[in-house]
């Protein structure tokens, strides 16, 4: 004691001892205060990634939903009708000529007024700078420069093989990054941090570049143009999310329409192609495998190089093209899956067609697997499995909506014969690439591994496997190999090491779910190829925070995300609450409180650990669950007109719905007809058993319809709802209304406003 | 004599509840395991408060005979148990905790210079690691006057807390 302090004192013994065992005090209550915050941030960890996990389900769900409408579903009605063809049927893309002598761009006039970046080509190396600096302010590329960027980013594409060979003789160090999910500040900091690309600095790009962050285009537009100033040194490798089927539910197509709105739609169409020119990997001195997803025991890497990679424009479908009813009929007989009459549905999952995976389906209960990223196709069941299982819950439900709704049963008109041109022209189309083609490349995209031995059907995304260090070792073995690099999952430290270092998952998107959550990170090579990590966090704004501080925001955002879904489901809490209250007090135990939201929810949470911070009593008291519902109620948007169980049905469902929507919505417009509005909602509300009336539904379309004209905005409805997590960026730049709240959105994560 | 046993049944039912809950956040590989390093947060976050030397001590208890790194949920069930039942390791009421500051702040000053915290911090007691000393520093100094008003540092603390 006695430092330089001026302290004067001089302990004794006894106070020496008194000192330490205050000292000792502190000490175990301050580890006990870490301890917790290192719970809750683990528990928020949780929440984020079960409700992603939910989210994917959904799309499960819609899988469903569409199976039912083409096995079972005879439209009893002109309109009817028309709404399923506009459901199932994918416009034609256009032939490879026409993308060729692509007047596309050239016919779009640049405006005097314009005061964005101008784009020249061949590109140079002050233009791509120029862009990233023109972006950073907030600018927009014109179309026309876009059209054109995508045309000649498209032609270096073909070029390339699926595999991409680099060396690192060349360039000195090669900087791999993951994912970027449109975040354009992980983007630019990764640059300032590590350097602008180079010859002596290469870069590879990892995937999932776009969707679910607010930047896609602009982030998409940086990569493209470094690709072509330095075609040797910047490499990009096709992720699951590059990828029109994916990008309509996860956003980047929303946010191509709202950003381009008269030349979006073209936009859209070159992307749809340009993604698939996409390399599916990348190998630095032949010892070191990047690729997005992951492998499985089947990768067969010579069959991946030598697959005509555009064959494969989705991996969240089997089929390429528009098909007309003949091709269809005889596919569909070959598949014996029986249905007669329409189309056969262009974004069906690959269940339908392919047979099932010989993969062991899986028994590991999937919501702890803690998956983070996106979307996957249905899950792999047999057709007839599914169309029973399905017929035998919605088919009575929809003859009573019908009877109920008092439909007039209309005979159905035959469809008009395609046109002879259309049928040739779809002859002289792409072959289809083979199942084995198809599942090689959707392995490689969608797969992550896992700790235990083995390699198992990913259940969780419905596509691609969980594989484990012993499928990783006989890769690496089979074609010489010392590491893989692979993304696709978000890490709260931005990386990851697993199967004993020989697989390095890296992501580059940091605050993913929301700020504050996770840090990004990137990996350097040398010529020696051994990794070195460097992490980052795009926000100052944590910086300054403390721990404690920081934890308490991500939190306070997945706590209020999970709110909104117990909120969705209160008739059924309510219901399975009672179900413990047999003497009808009001009160529930906590032990039967958490039993009861887990049986409801099924996300697999901590419920006890997070009980806490949903209920306002004391730990050990009996809760007043009717009061409580209550209160998560009065935290979500109110909406005095609106039935509360439609609301909960719309909360519920709100991504499926959003997703219908715009497939609906054909032409990208960003409108619905009311009439097809209130069709939708009919069909889907029966199929999910949801208690909406029918006036209801009425009312809700026409309070939505603004304007009066008979059509529905798709984003106002949404937002009107806040059923989008994140926000609309406005053509204005401006955000959107009133979102204060930051519901983690089934189709798009929490987002603050920023 | 009958209820007093239902009675703790229904507690030890919730307890291995509660412990089971814990235990899987940690438990990543889905095989019943947490590592070692990680039962520290466990048993803390079930709201017990012990030493580290209490910590070492049950670690031992629970540990495999030929310490792997991971601890077993069926060797960590019935000890966690126990603890609860017996309700060892209380948390450390709030007036307990600010006379331990006052031992350490004889002049009755109110507060501690941020050497003071960190002698006692780092020397005395189970010292603390760099990184918590660092942690605690964050959000305990008040940067104009670079001391810790123990008083309002507690009281923060322990809002947080609820």
């Amino acid at each position: 004691m006695g430092s330089g302090a001026s302290n004067p004192h001089r302990f004794t013994f006894q106070n020496a001892e008194k000192a330490f065992k205050a000292a000792a005090l502190i000490q175990r209550w301050f580890r006990r205060c870490m301890a917790r915050l290192e719970m809750r941030r683990h528990c928020t960890w949780s929440i984020f990634q079960s409700i992603e996990y939910a989210g994917q389900q959904d799309q499960v769900k819609l899988h469903d939903f569409f199976s039912y409408l083409v096995d079972h579903f005879t439209p009893s009605s002109h309109n009817e009708r028309d709404l399923l063809n506009r459901m199932f049927t994918e416009e034609r893309s256009p032939q490879d000529p026409e993308m060729e002598n692509c007047s596309d761009y050239e016919s779009v006039q640049v405006p005097d007024s314009y005061t964005g970046p101008h784009l020249s080509f061949p590109l140079l190396r002050e233009h791509a700078i120029a862009l990233v600096e023109a972006f950073r302010l907030r600018q927009r590329l014109h179309a026309r420069y876009v059209l054109n960027l995508l045309h000649e980013a498209r032609k270096h594409l073909i070029q390339l093989p699926n595999i991409n060979h680099v060396s690192t003789c060349y360039s000195e160090e090669i900087t791999v990054c993951g994912d970027l999910h449109g975040q354009l500040d992980d983007l630019i900091l990764i640059f300032y941090k590590n350097g602008l690309p180079s010859p002596e600095r290469a870069y590879v790009f990892n995937g999932d570049f776009v969707d679910r962050g607010k930047d896609s285009v602009d982030v998409l537009m940086v990569l493209f143009a470094f690709m072509l100033v330095y075609p040797k040194e910047f490499h990009l490798n096709r992720g699951n999310h590059e990828d029109h089927a994916v990008n309509l539910r996860y956003g980047f197509t929303k946010e191509v329409m709202q950003k381009y709105k008269i030349h979006g739609k073209k936009i859209l169409k070159i992307l749809q192609d340009v993604f698939c020119w996409l390399p599916l990997a990348t190998l630095v001195d032949e010892k070191v495998l990047i690729l997005h997803g992951g492998v499985s025991d089947m990768t067969d890497l010579e069959l991946l190089a030598k697959l005509d990679r555009h064959k494969i424009v989705s991996t969240l479908r089997y089929k390429t093209r528009k098909e007309n009813k003949k091709q269809a009929e005889e596919k569909r007989k070959a598949n014996q899956t029986g249905s007669a009459g329409s189309p056969s549905p262009w974004f069906l999952p690959q269940s339908r067609s392919l047979p099932s995976s010989p993969l062991r389906p899986s028994a590991h209960s999937a919501h702890r697997a803690g998956r983070s990223s996106s979307v996957p196709c249905s899950v792999p069941l047999d057709p007839k499995e599914l169309s029973r299982r399905v017929r035998r819950s919605v088919d009575l439900e929809l003859e009573r909506c019908r009877q109920q709704a008092g439909v007039p049963v209309i005979s159905e008109e035959e469809e008009p014969e395609p046109s002879a041109s259309e049928a040739d022209s779809d002859a002289q189309g792409r072959p289809e690439p083979s199942q084995e083609e198809w599942r090689q490349v959707v392995d490689i995209l969608w797969s992550d591994p896992m700790a235990q031995e083995g390699c198992r059907a990913n259940t969780v995304r419905g596509g691609g496997c969980y594989f484990g260090p012993n499928v990783t070792e006989a890769l690496l073995q089979k074609y010489n190999l010392q590491l893989l690099i692979r993304s696709h999952e978000c890490k709260p430290e931005g990386y990851e090491f697993c199967h004993g270092r020989k697989v390095l998952t890296i992501f580059s998107a940091s605050n993913y779910y929301e700020v504050g959550s996770n840090r990004g990170a990137y990996v350097k090579l040398g010529p020696a190829l051994i990794p070195h990590i460097v992490q980052f966090q795009a926000n100052k704004a944590t910086h300054t925070l403390t721990t404690r501080q920081r934890i308490s925001r991500v939190e306070e955002s997945a706590l209020t995300a999970l709110r909104a879904k117990l909120f969705a489901h209160s008739s059924d809490l309510l219901a399975e609450f009672k179900k413990h209250d047999q003497d009808n007090t009001g009160l529930i135990a906590p032990s039967d409180w958490a039993a009861a939201v887990e049986s409801v929810l099924r996300l697999g949470l901590p419920w006890r650990l997070l009980r806490p911070q949903l209920v306002n009593s004391l730990p050990d008291d009996k809760l007043e669950y009717k009061s409580w519902l209550g209160t998560l109620a009065q935290k979500q948007p109110s909406h005095q007109n609106i039935q509360s169980s439609l609301l909960e049905v719309l909360y519920r469902n709100r991504s499926n719905l959003e997703t219908i929507f715009r497939i609906i919505d054909s032409d990208h417009s960003g409108f619905i007809s009311l009439d097809e509005f209130r069709q939708t909602w009919k069909l889907f509300s029966c199929h999910m058993k949801a208690d909406v009336t029918d006036d209801c539904v009425c009312d809700l379309a026409r309070s939505i319809d603004f304007n009066r004209d008979g059509r529905i905005d798709i984003n106002e409805f949404l937002e009107a709802f806040r059923l989008v997590g994140q926000s609309c960026s406005k053509a204005d730049g401006s955000a959107c209304p009133g979102a204060t709240s930051t519901n983690s959105g089934d189709c798009g994560r929490s987002g603050a406003h920023q | 004599m009958a209820d007093d046993r239902d009675r703790e049944e229904i507690a030890v039912a919730e307890f291995h509840k509660k412990i089971k809950e814990a235990f899987e956040v940690f438990d990543h590989e889905s095989n019943n395991t947490v590592d070692v390093r990680e039962i520290g947060t466990i048993i803390r976050s079930l709201g017990c408060c012990p030493s580290e030397g209490d910590l070492h001590d049950l670690i031992a208890e629970i540990e495999e005979e030929e310490p792997t790194g991971y601890i077993r949920y069926e060797k960590f069930l019935p000890v966690m148990t126990e603890v609860l039942l017996e309700r060892r390791y209380r948390p450390i009421p709030e007036d307990v905790l600010l006379r331990a500051f006052e031992v350490l702040d004889p002049a009755k000053r109110g507060f501690l210079t941020k050497e003071e915290l960190i002698k006692y911090m780092t020397e005395e007691g189970e010292p603390f690691s760099q990184e918590e000393m660092e942690e605690m520093l964050s959000a305990a100094i008040d940067p104009e006057s670079n001391s810790v008003h123990y008083k309002d540092y507690i009281t923060m603390m322990v809002i947080d807390e609820n």
